[in-house]
């Protein structure tokens, strides 16, 4: 008798701690970003002015304008609430990193909160300029020969910035700078997700550097998880 | 022609009727020496010296250069600056700061060689300021950031063959032929697809015709080309890969690519074998655009 009380009470604290705890804010958005039309092809590049990083890739890749996923995915979109959720006081402790390797920036897309450290890495055996062309923050634009160690630098206001470097014209990438830490880039797949969302009605906004911005509003009441799709129409050119 | 009172009183009219609704509401000074700038007065010179090219909003569309999709050709070469956008080519501070009130003042002393911007020196000492002042009413960066600290060029070592030899092995190392061609003429494997900061097609400096840099004239100001880069340009800063002492063998170096310009660089150069046999073997192409004007 007693000890099916115990397991009665045993199993009442463990249904309890799994249910009430469901993270430190509550609800989530996730959902998928896809296109309809066609996205204009994306064209090999030619790297045979820097060998070294031509030798690494033996199937030229190609611009990483428009990615995209089998079922007409779309890749390289940053979903974000872009209204209903407070500024981030402070900008998260860790950083972010863009890496420069095989004459290519990884990610494509780096998403970061306004004053977080970047840190630049170039992996590659050349040098390379860093040069985002920031219109709202300020524009620099430093070199990094190969072999010297990463730096970090920091955005004070929300931008897309386009990056680019001038020694190899076809490298290209976009930093977004953003007000607050609830965003996600979407995979190969179109997916992302949003978590930790507390309860507030939220204004989505999903940008990808071609195809420009989308909005939606998204209400969370508790701690469920809302579906969004977004769909953006692809050019031919 | 002779223009009647009636015309003169219309003009007068006009100007002082356009000019305060085109120009920022708020007042700047600047400080350059012992002279203040005021912005007030810097407008009066902007509207009849400046917007020409410059243009109304000071943001590089005058009509002398034509905003790009235009019918109509541009007539001038390279943009006038647009200080809208404050982002400036010649510095003393780092990458990405603001120009101080005196690199403003010495751009407009200088003029910029190779482009349409002449040398204000016929205006007087307190005219530039007040064109200084004026001009840092255009974007609102001057009121929230702070121009940058200047940064600090120590002061130029003994010049040696062992410097010039170095600065060849830096030039090297750190790529500057990639876009800068191994002769220094602005033929390197990337020049041709360089682009500045509104896509329009640039050209890196040309070491072998004439003596004179976008930024001035002597040794100290080629070391803090590259060591603040020309912001709004593919030229990058190097201030945080180069040390201060390997700047000035680079700067000796780059003073041997200018073979039409005689330097003591590039005579001590010459009296080496090696440097000899390089000098010689270089081809002079573009035209020399002169050496040694004095401020």
């Amino acid at each position: 008798m007693r000890t099916k009380l115990g397991y009665a009470a045993g199993l009442a604290v463990l249904a309890a701690s799994t249910i009430g705890f469901a993270g430190p804010s509550g609800g989530s958005i996730s959902g998928k970003v896809t296109y309809e039309g066609t996205p204009a092809r994306q064209k090999p590049i030619d790297m045979s002015k820097e060998p070294g990083c031509a030798s690494q890739h033996p199937t030229p890749i190609t611009t990483e304008t428009v990615v995209v996923g089998p079922g007409n995915t779309l890749a390289n979109v940053v979903v974000y609430v872009s209204a209903g959720a407070p500024d981030d006081a402070t900008p998260p402790g860790q950083a972010v990193t863009i890496t420069q390797k095989g004459c290519q920036y990884l990610p494509h897309v780096v998403p970061m909160v306004v004053n977080q450290e970047l840190k630049v890495v170039n992996a590659d055996s050349n040098s390379h300029n860093i040069h985002p062309l920031a219109k709202i923050n300020h524009e620099w634009n430093k070199s990094q020969p190969p072999g010297t160690p990463p730096f970090s630098e920091k955005f004070d206001k929300p931008e897309f910035i386009p990056v680019k470097c001038n020694i190899h014209p076809w490298m290209h990438g976009e930093f977004a700078v953003l007000k607050n830490s609830h965003y996600a880039v979407s995979g190969g797949d179109g997916g992302f997700t949003l978590p930790n969302l507390p309860p507030g009605k939220y204004t989505l906004t999903a940008w990808h550097e071609a195809y420009g911005e989308q909005t939606q509003e998204v209400t969370i009441s508790g701690s469920e998880t809302k579906t969004v799709s977004f769909v953006f129409k692809a050019k031919p050119y | 022609m002779r223009t009647n009172n009636l015309t003169r009183l219309l003009m007068v009219v006009t100007t002082l009727l356009v000019a305060p609704v085109l120009a920022s509401p708020q007042q700047m000074e600047s400080h350059i020496g012992k002279v203040t700038g005021h912005s007030e007065s810097g407008k009066q010179l902007f509207y009849r010296y400046c917007w020409g090219c410059h243009g109304f909003r000071g943001d590089g569309n005058g009509e002398n250069w034509l905003a790009p999709g235009s019918w109509l050709e541009p007539y001038l070469n390279i943009q006038p600056r647009n200080f809208v956008a404050a982002t400036f080519k010649c510095r003393s501070t780092p990458t990405g700061n603001l120009p101080t009130d005196q690199d403003l003042y010495n751009s407009l002393v200088r003029g910029f060689v190779n482009s349409a911007m002449p040398s204000w020196i016929t205006l007087t000492e307190q005219n530039r300021a007040d064109l200084v002042a004026f001009i840092k009413t255009f974007s609102a960066r001057w009121k929230n950031d702070k121009p940058g600290d200047p940064i600090n060029v120590p002061p130029e070592p003994k010049l040696s063959a062992d410097s010039i030899k170095h600065g060849q092995e830096l030039f090297q190392k750190l790529e500057c032929w990639k876009c800068h061609g191994q002769e220094g003429r602005g033929d390197g494997p990337s020049a041709s697809t360089l682009t500045d900061s509104n896509d329009q097609p640039i050209r890196p400096y040309n070491f072998a015709v004439g003596s004179r840099f976008k930024c001035g004239a002597t040794n100290q100001d080629l070391y803090k080309i590259f060591m603040t880069g020309l912001d709004g340009t593919p030229m990058p800063s190097f201030a945080d890969v180069i040390k201060p002492e390997d700047a000035w063998d680079l700067v000796h170096f780059l003073r041997t690519l200018q073979v039409t310009h005689k330097s003591p660089e590039l005579t001590l150069w010459g009296s080496t074998k090696e440097g000899a046999a390089q000098i010689a073997s270089r081809k002079i192409s573009g035209t020399p655009t002169g050496s040694g004007i004095k401020q």
